[in-house]
């Protein structure tokens, strides 16, 4: 596996066994499951790994680019999906969609967590998350 | 326990006014209202304002007069004006004083919110990633509604286009030419589904209105309304809402629902009661998700609604009789004092040219924002 820039924020995604997981939290008291991650100091929680698949909740595109700050990407921009993916047993989660077409957007449609090499303004790049539709079986 | 009357409403047109700074044009508001009272600032026992980005209302004592009343500053999201309002309406139901001000206003740069993750509790990565953005919150609220209950753009279009109708009628709008939905429907694609006309953009403007105790109204004897309920609710576990990394599997309710439902205990009535509504529409997909979280119709219901004109100001629920935020624009401090001062205006019978038929008795307002919070008024005449 190619080596990947830092990532983009502590606590965030982690590899395991060649496969990327978004790192979240879990109430002791009541199970519910929070994202993003609380800091590891709060021992009211533990930290969980969700589940790296799973559909499509809704999508939009985001076809201008948005205000400095907080978004941090270069000057040059390109319009970017982004959609909640439905993480069975977990949590509906809020991403970047890559690798397909805006018209191929579908609610529903199987979808997968991929590391995204995150272009800053200055250039540096940092390893932020992405969904990206499952390959289907052939 | 006191009554809570409304026995002013002043308004400086919502739009782009570069000669006046917002707080002058919550000054302007505060006078008009006054004016039609014919009561002084001397006589106000008590104000409570704020803008979102406009600056500290309670400076205003500055050009209105020094009188040492309490002025109480506000800040609450988009729901400023609501909680200004909230705060007036149990002030003097408490019994405490018997006349007082609400307030907002707001001046805010071109262009959509550019807010700072950890204002919100987030993370810097959420803002930096681009993932931060209220436009994509509505577009993807409404994307998957539309999904779920059948409804579809040209349904999303009838709702601009009504707005705009309505915003040529309304001398506060900002937006006064009407746009037909073929225009609407084709004009640029901001975030899908929702092009550029069905988004409001944040503005300027200033709206002020004069509360009274029931005896004091009473006295004056001047075209007033009850405030029959003024809530305010922030989220129940479920929601879903701008700026969330994350949604719980297990959906529930919104800040609207519940804060409609209170709204309704606290008057007595219920949505089949309503004769008029104002409803959040920061873009067009909102104004039909509320119709349904406000208790009007049931979930996919406004497909037909829309289609027969039962929004439209002659229609059985006339909903945004000033064109709302669509046509107004959204001064987050000010949005919903508007609805407030729409319902009074109509409810009291000087809506001129945009006059809701058949005298309409209760007036619902509903104003929502950031990060997960409603309020809720209901006026009756």
């Amino acid at each position: 596996m190619p080596t990947l820039a830092p990532i983009i924020a502590a606590n965030l995604l982690v590899e395991v066994d060649g496969a990327y997981h978004l790192i979240a939290s879990r109430d002791r008291a009541s199970g519910r499951t929070i994202f993003p991650a609380r800091p590891d100091s709060d021992d009211r929680y533990d930290s969980v790994l969700l589940p790296p698949e799973g559909r499509l909740w809704s999508w939009t595109v985001q076809r201008f680019r948005p205000k400095s700050p907080p978004y941090a990407g270069p000057d040059a921009f390109e319009p970017y999906a982004v959609g909640y993916v439905q993480l069975d047993g977990a949590l509906i989660v809020e991403s970047r969609l890559v690798d397909v077409g805006f018209d191929d957007l579908r609610i529903d449609m199987p979808m997968r967590l991929v590391p995204h090499p995150f272009t800053l303004a200055s250039g540096v790049v940092r390893t932020s998350f992405a969904f990206a539709p499952v390959e289907e079986a052939r | 326990m006191s009554d809570v009357f409304i026995i002013g409403a002043g308004i400086h047109p919502f739009g782009r006014t570069p000669g006046l700074s917002g707080l002058q044009q919550g000054v302007y508001a505060v006078r008009q209202a006054l004016a039609q009272t014919g009561l002084g600032w001397s006589d106000i026992r008590f104000a409570f304002g704020g803008s979102d980005s406009a600056g500290n209302a309670d400076t205003m004592v500055s050009e209105l007069g020094l009188t040492g009343l309490p002025f109480i500053n506000v800040a609450n999201g988009c729901a400023t004006g609501g909680s200004a309002m909230f705060g007036a309406y149990s002030t003097i139901k408490s019994g405490e004083f018997d006349l007082g001000i609400a307030v907002g206003f707001d001046k805010h740069p071109r262009g959509s919110f550019s807010p700072l993750p950890a204002d919100w509790g987030l993370p810097d990565w959420y803002g930096e990633t681009g993932l931060m953005l209220t436009t994509q919150f509505f577009a993807m609220k409404i994307q998957r509604y539309m999904a779920t209950y059948g409804i579809t753009p040209r349904t999303l279009g009838a709702v601009a286009e009504k707005a705009f109708a309505n915003g040529v009628l309304a001398d506060h709008a900002w937006r006064r030419e009407a746009v037909d939905i073929d225009t609407i429907l084709s004009s640029q694609m901001v975030s899908d589904p929702l092009t550029k006309f069905m988004f409001c953009s944040p503005g300027e403007g200033a709206v002020a209105l004069v509360l009274a105790s029931g005896k004091r109204a009473r006295e004056l004897g001047l075209p007033s309304v009850r405030l029959r309920a003024a809530a305010v609710r922030t989220r129940p576990p479920g929601s879903f809402e701008v700026f969330s990394p994350a949604l719980d599997l297990e959906r529930g309710g919104s800040p609207t629902t519940i804060a409609s439902r209170a709204a309704y205990d606290m008057a007595g009535v219920g949505p089949e009661d309503i004769d008029i509504a104002q409803l959040q529409d920061t873009e067009t997909g909102a104004e039909i998700m509320h119709m349904a979280e406000n208790g009007f119709c049931a979930d996919g219901e406004q497909t037909a609604w829309i289609a027969e004109g039962r929004t439209r100001i002659d229609g059985t629920l006339p909903v945004n009789t000033d064109g709302g935020c669509l046509a107004c624009g959204e001064p987050i401090g000010a949005s919903g004092l508007r609805q407030v001062y729409e319902n009074f205006v109509q409810l009291t019978g000087r809506a001129g040219r945009r006059q809701a038929p058949g005298n309409p008795r209760l007036g619902y307002s509903h104003v929502y924002g950031a990060p997960g919070v409603s309020a809720v008024a209901i006026v009756e005449r």
